[in-house]
């Protein structure tokens, strides 16, 4: 899967959640009040079962959730997608 | 024996002593972690019960249909073993995790304390770093079956906001007093406990600092929320049965108080409630199973639709047995007591209203236009 793939995915689970709003990828979800505080819980089961990972306390820090391009970017750190080609 | 013949024989039998006498005895828990319920919330690579979600929620509908206190002492264990075997680090787990899953250890749940309810993450309980260790100090109120429990999952504060922690009962400087002449639960016997100065290691902290709400905590009323949604589905089926068997039991105005259409009107409310109340538990436990996202809201709508509903079944109970109903002879007074507390316990349900409200407003909105 790739990068635009897996932020196409992790974009798509937050609409069901965000409806009302526009959003950007780097956009702190959590900071402009678009979702509640189950959204944290919820947001690492759609992660652990979409991309097949089990994440690691240290990895479950909230920082790491707050946007699509931090779930992403962790993604990329677990090597379950490509990490970003420098520009 | 099967888990059903012991409830049927070792469990509903006593019910209403153990409420009178507000206690459980410690062997019917260790009866039930031989019958692999108490490794039930955690899964079966970390050693939990092989059985599924399903049959769980089965198992918790049965026991709260025999005793709701005796469900509630479950709920906080299964509480405090999930937070163990999802969040503990691996020589945390090591230190519990097999003895809450054999029922050898008995888990429970610090979060309320005496001025912080609904408002978790505002709980005034202090995690003062003392180098390897956490030195605790504060005080937790109605604490479940805390005179039974071994290791309370404790929520309180570090110098990186709400943190949890794993505090052995006996430790030096915690002290424990049962708060009696509750309204309901009475046999899971509520506690006080108090930390002065506790001191524990560090490594028993679950997930990391800062993390005790918005992980830890949350995801552990997600297993309590659904305990509490399928034992109190439980009560609306003890209600129904209690209700019916005196309606077909006692004549008034000639006739069987079953053949009063407005008796009848109550059992149709209260059976329909049972069976709307199964049918939302199921589907949270499928979900669950999978390990789907929507297994929270569905979690969350389950544990409301059924404490509400239940607490309309018992008040229609004890309307159908008239001032029997009041009475020692029949059970639906406790039914009664135990289906108010439903509603205020794993976030309450004004909390769940929220939750729910908030998942609505976005379910259910028309697609944007792009």
């Amino acid at each position: 899967m790739t990068q635009s793939e897996a932020r196409a995915k992790v974009r798509a689970f937050l609409e069901k959640f965000i409806r009302d709003q526009d959003f950007q990828d780097a956009d702190d979800i959590f900071a402009l009040g678009l979702v509640n505080s189950l959204m944290a819980m919820q947001l690492v089961l759609f992660l652990e079962k979409d991309f097949a990972v089990k994440f690691t306390n240290q990895e479950l820090n909230l920082k790491n959730f707050r946007s699509i391009d931090a779930m992403v970017e962790l993604l990329a750190h677990r090597g379950v997608v490509p990490a970003a080609t420098p520009a | 024996m099967t888990l059903r013949t012991y409830i049927a024989e070792s469990i509903s039998p006593h019910a209403e002593l153990w409420d009178r006498e507000e206690r459980i005895p410690r062997a019917v828990l260790t009866e039930l972690g031989a019958h692999g319920l108490l490794g039930a919330s955690v899964p079966a690579d970390q050693g939990g019960s092989p059985g599924t979600v399903l049959d769980w929620g089965d198992a918790l509908e049965a026991i709260g249909e025999a005793s709701m206190s005796l469900l509630s002492v479950l709920t906080v264990h299964s509480m405090c073993s999930f937070a163990v075997a999802r969040w503990a680090e691996a020589d945390a787990q090591k230190d519990w995790l097999a003895d809450l899953v054999s029922g050898k250890k008995l888990g429970g749940f610090a979060l309320s304390e005496p001025s912080v309810g609904s408002d978790a993450k505002a709980v005034t309980t202090r995690l003062e770093d003392a180098g390897d260790n956490w030195k605790i100090t504060g005080t937790k109120r109605w604490i479940s079956a805390s005179e039974m429990v071994d290791v309370f999952l404790v929520l309180g504060q570090s110098a990186q906001g709400p943190t949890a922690v794993l505090v052995p009962r006996e430790s030096a400087g915690l002290t424990i007093a049962p708060i009696t002449g509750l309204l309901g639960f009475r046999a899971a016997r509520q506690c006080e406990v108090t930390f002065n100065a506790v001191v524990v290691p560090k490594r028993w902290t679950l997930a990391g600092q800062g993390m005790g709400f918005s992980h830890v905590a949350n995801s552990a009323l997600d297993v309590g929320r659904f305990c509490i949604a399928c034992g109190t589905t439980g009560l609306i089926r003890a209600c129904v049965r209690a209700s019916v068997d005196y309606a077909r039991s006692r004549r008034q105005f000639d006739v069987m108080l079953s053949q009063h259409q407005l008796i009848q009107a109550m059992i149709a409310d209260m059976s329909t409630a049972y069976l709307a109340a199964h049918a939302l538990w199921r589907q949270a436990a499928q979900s669950r199973q999978q390990s789907d996202p929507a297994s929270i809201m569905e979690t969350t709508t389950a544990k409301y639709f059924a404490t509400t509903a239940c607490a309309r079944a018992a008040t229609d109970a004890v309307q159908i047995h008239g001032a029997n109903g009041c009475g020692p002879e029949y059970p639906v007074q406790r039914y009664f007591r135990d289906a108010r507390v439903t509603e205020l316990i794993e976030g309450s349900n004004q909390i769940q209203q929220l939750m729910i409200a908030q998942d609505a407003l976005c379910a259910f909105a028309s697609p944007r236009r792009r």
